[in-house]
């Protein structure tokens, strides 16, 4: 009994004492970087974090006179803690912008904060495209599913896909990406018989199974980023790859994070998307070559969204002279244009999405590697569902 | 020593002298309610931790949402402590309680009542109910058997929430839970004060529900069945009944520790019913301590600062921070770890 009671007294005393406030600068400017560190997600965290850091090295912690703090806080991929997160970034750290958001209901937990505390939540990861709707404080730098995916689905009806299946992630941004790739298609003439896998502990086996049976023209996948190459390991155990079912995607399938790891079985998969590291532009290349020597892997979308996203945070400060207003700095990020690593994008006044050109790519061998090379271009492109409901 | 005598050696009661057989001393059954008597008194140990809790209400503003987090675990971990602690019942699908008070109080804000309270009773009776019914699958078999058997019920209440999108909002999780003050008074703020304030209330009513019933004829016969429940069984304790009981309450308080969660973020998301809930749980128990209501507490207090804490200072590689941790916990033993501290701490006092 006696170790139970200096056990409790010395609890309560770690307690108090853990949680004296710590102290942070007066005349810095915060940012709260909110991501998926450790767990299923963490190749986005370590991405974003990496581009981020990146980005600060090159450009200095200094803007408008003021000092940019960037405080890190892992969520684990898991809601209610990226909303405990948000909240006390915005309530104690007094941070003037909420960042991050590996995955659509993280970013959507962290909405209402950002509404009630006033603070712009720049997204650079998530992809639903409700999210923008659902804080007028939301701005997005990385991209909506129905926005890279309706230009793979024109690509396929123009050659020859007819009877198509797809295979998206159970959750919002798969289902996004499978109602604008139906859409498309069905407009031109082609039929989609749709499968949906957990987002959780994804096992394709079974479901590949029936795309084996059905022998389709193609199969269309999304899956969220880092879990492609599982993907690839069981389309290959399948014997799919020579059964002559064309793989067709939105980028995620053949993220720049694994794609050298997936070995050859990744060959000419056709895939559109936003970015590629093989990307052919001055930008691109001196950005792909400072993030490699500081950090030793290679960019994918995730990091090019974080880099954008701090370059729009930056910008959003000269304009405003260092004022930390929401308001303001919404206003400041509304239109802005620039060349990003992936080429030209700006901010949509309208939605606070992103306008960005989309690229047709196949994955080949470049200098040894594998890379996403691109081979079409379809420019500005606005997320489809919003601009629909206009 | 047999388990008849640790369970009262628990309680406080000294050793029947040997002569007196097979027939009980006729005061045994008076001694039985002394003891229970003076293990319901109030240990100044216990005060100091409730006053220190409640300072840290009126002392510790910025840190009330992760209070409000820690409360929440603590009562989800005084819940698994009921039945681990208290009958013996080893559990990996806690969490399937949780989850499900979690939904339910959701699914009542969303559809229109808001007071929270009110959600608080329905996510309790529904998760009792839950409780109720799945006991009877968990009684069969031992401990590896249950082990499997609640993990099973979670793993099967977490798709069935994933797949029915239309109810629960599927992965992207519920959205557009408002809830109203509580009691028609306290609005729930930003800072997260009526949150903390309110699940702290609720965690101490219910452990004081917890400390009266455990120290009760009922919690009693909980102990010996713990201990031994085939000599339970042969001295007339019911011992399915008991189980059944139990589990039940359990059950409950899990639903309102989810509930709370549910209530204090206005959000609810697939993860509740995520295996590692169940598994940080019992973490939080063997950090803390089994058996005597406090450990959940203790547990959830530790485990959640040293989570922070570590989190705070290296985002990526926390884990593995929190992993040595345990591993020396469970190597050195809690209480000669604790031990050596407070020896130390005595050492300093007798100098100075």
């Amino acid at each position: 009994m006696i170790a139970k009671r200096t056990f409790l007294l010395g609890a309560a005393a770690a307690a108090l004492l853990a949680a004296a406030p710590p102290v942070y600068a007066q005349d810095a400017v915060k940012i709260g970087l909110i991501l998926p560190m450790t767990g299923p997600f963490a190749s986005t965290g370590r991405q974003i974090e990496a581009a981020v850091k990146l980005y600060q090295a090159q450009n200095g912690a200094t803007v408008a006179g003021k000092k940019v703090e960037v405080i890190v806080k892992d969520d684990t991929g898991t809601p209610d803690i990226t909303k405990r997160l948000a909240q006390e970034l915005v309530v104690n750290d007094k941070v003037s912008f909420l960042a991050g958001f590996g995955l659509t209901p993280l970013a959507l937990a962290a909405t209402q904060i950002a509404t009630q505390g006033k603070v712009p939540e720049v997204v650079m990861a998530a992809a639903t495209s409700t999210i923008t709707e659902a804080s007028p404080y939301v701005v997005r730098t990385s991209m909506t599913l129905p926005q890279v995916t309706t230009p793979v689905a024109d690509w396929a009806a123009k050659n020859g896909v007819k009877k198509a299946m797809t295979m998206v992630a159970d959750y919002g941004p798969g289902i996004d990406a499978e109602k604008a790739f139906t859409e498309t298609l069905t407009k031109q003439g082609g039929t989609v018989e749709s499968l949906r896998v957990p987002l959780r502990n994804p096992d394709f086996a079974p479901f590949l199974q029936r795309v084996a049976d059905a022998k389709p023209d193609a199969l269309f996948v999304f899956v969220p980023a880092g879990i492609g190459s599982i993907f690839m390991k069981q389309f290959v155990e399948r014997g799919l790859d020579k059964s002559g079912v064309k793989l067709i995607g939105s980028g995620d399938m053949t993220d720049d994070d694994l794609l050298n790891d997936m070995g050859d079985v990744a060959l000419g998969a056709v895939t559109s998307f936003h970015y590629s590291a093989a990307h052919p532009s001055a930008e691109n290349k001196a950005f792909v070559d400072s993030f490699k020597k500081m950090h030793s892997m290679r960019p994918n979308f995730m990091a090019v969204a974080g880099y954008d996203g701090m370059h729009l945070i930056y910008e959003a400060l000269k304009k405003t002279n260092g004022a930390t207003g929401g308001d303001a700095l919404v206003a400041a990020m509304k239109g802005m244009s620039w060349t990003s690593p992936r080429g030209p994008i700006s901010i949509d006044p309208q939605t606070r999405d992103i306008i960005q050109n989309v690229y047709i790519r196949k994955v080949e061998r470049m200098d040894g590697e594998l890379y996403n090379v691109e081979f079409d271009t379809v420019p500005n492109v606005k997320d489809p569902v919003k601009a629909a409901k206009k | 020593m047999t388990a008849t005598e640790e369970t009262a050696m628990t309680i406080g009661l000294a050793a029947e002298p040997a002569s007196a057989g097979h027939h009980p001393a006729p005061a045994t059954a008076a001694r039985v309610v002394a003891a229970l008597k003076r293990r319901r008194r109030w240990r100044p140990l216990e005060a100091v931790f409730w006053a220190a809790t409640l300072a840290s209400v009126l002392l510790l503003p910025s840190k009330h949402l992760i209070l409000n987090e820690i409360a929440i675990l603590g009562l989800f971990a005084l819940s698994l402590d009921l039945i681990l602690g208290f009958a013996g019942v080893i559990s990996l699908g806690h969490a399937a309680f949780f989850g499900v008070g979690a939904y339910c109080a959701g699914l009542v804000a969303t559809h229109g009542i808001t007071e929270p309270l009110a959600g608080l009773a329905a996510a309790a009776a529904l998760t009792a109910l839950l409780g109720w019914a799945t006991s009877y699958l968990v009684l069969r078999g031992t401990d590896l058997t249950r082990l499997m058997v609640t993990m099973g019920i979670a793993l099967i209440l977490g798709e069935l929430a994933n797949q029915m999108a239309w109810l629960t909002g599927g992965a992207d999780g519920l959205q557009g839970i408002m809830m109203g003050p509580v009691a028609g008074w306290f609005e729930f703020d930003l800072f997260g004060t009526t949150a903390y304030a309110y699940s702290l209330s609720v965690l101490f009513v219910l452990f004081l529900a917890a400390r009266r019933i455990t120290n009760s004829p009922f919690g009693l016969s909980l102990l010996s069945i713990r201990d031994n429940p085939l000599r339970a069984a042969a001295v007339g304790v019911p011992v399915n009944g008991r189980l059944v009981q139990v589990y039940t309450l359990a059950a409950a308080y899990a639903g309102v520790a989810g509930a709370l969660l549910a209530q204090t973020t206005q959000f609810v998301s697939v993860d509740v019913l995520e295996f590692h809930r169940s598994a940080d749980v019992m973490l939080i128990l063997i950090i803390g301590g089994t058996g005597y209501l406090y450990g959940g507490l203790v547990g959830a207090v530790l485990f959640k600062l040293l989570q922070d804490m570590l989190a705070g200072f290296t985002p990526q590689y926390w884990h593995f921070w929190i992993g040595i941790f345990l591993i020396a916990l469970v190597l050195v033993g809690r209480e000669r770890m604790v031990g050596g501290v407070a020896a130390a701490v005595r050492r300093l006092a007798r100098r100075t």
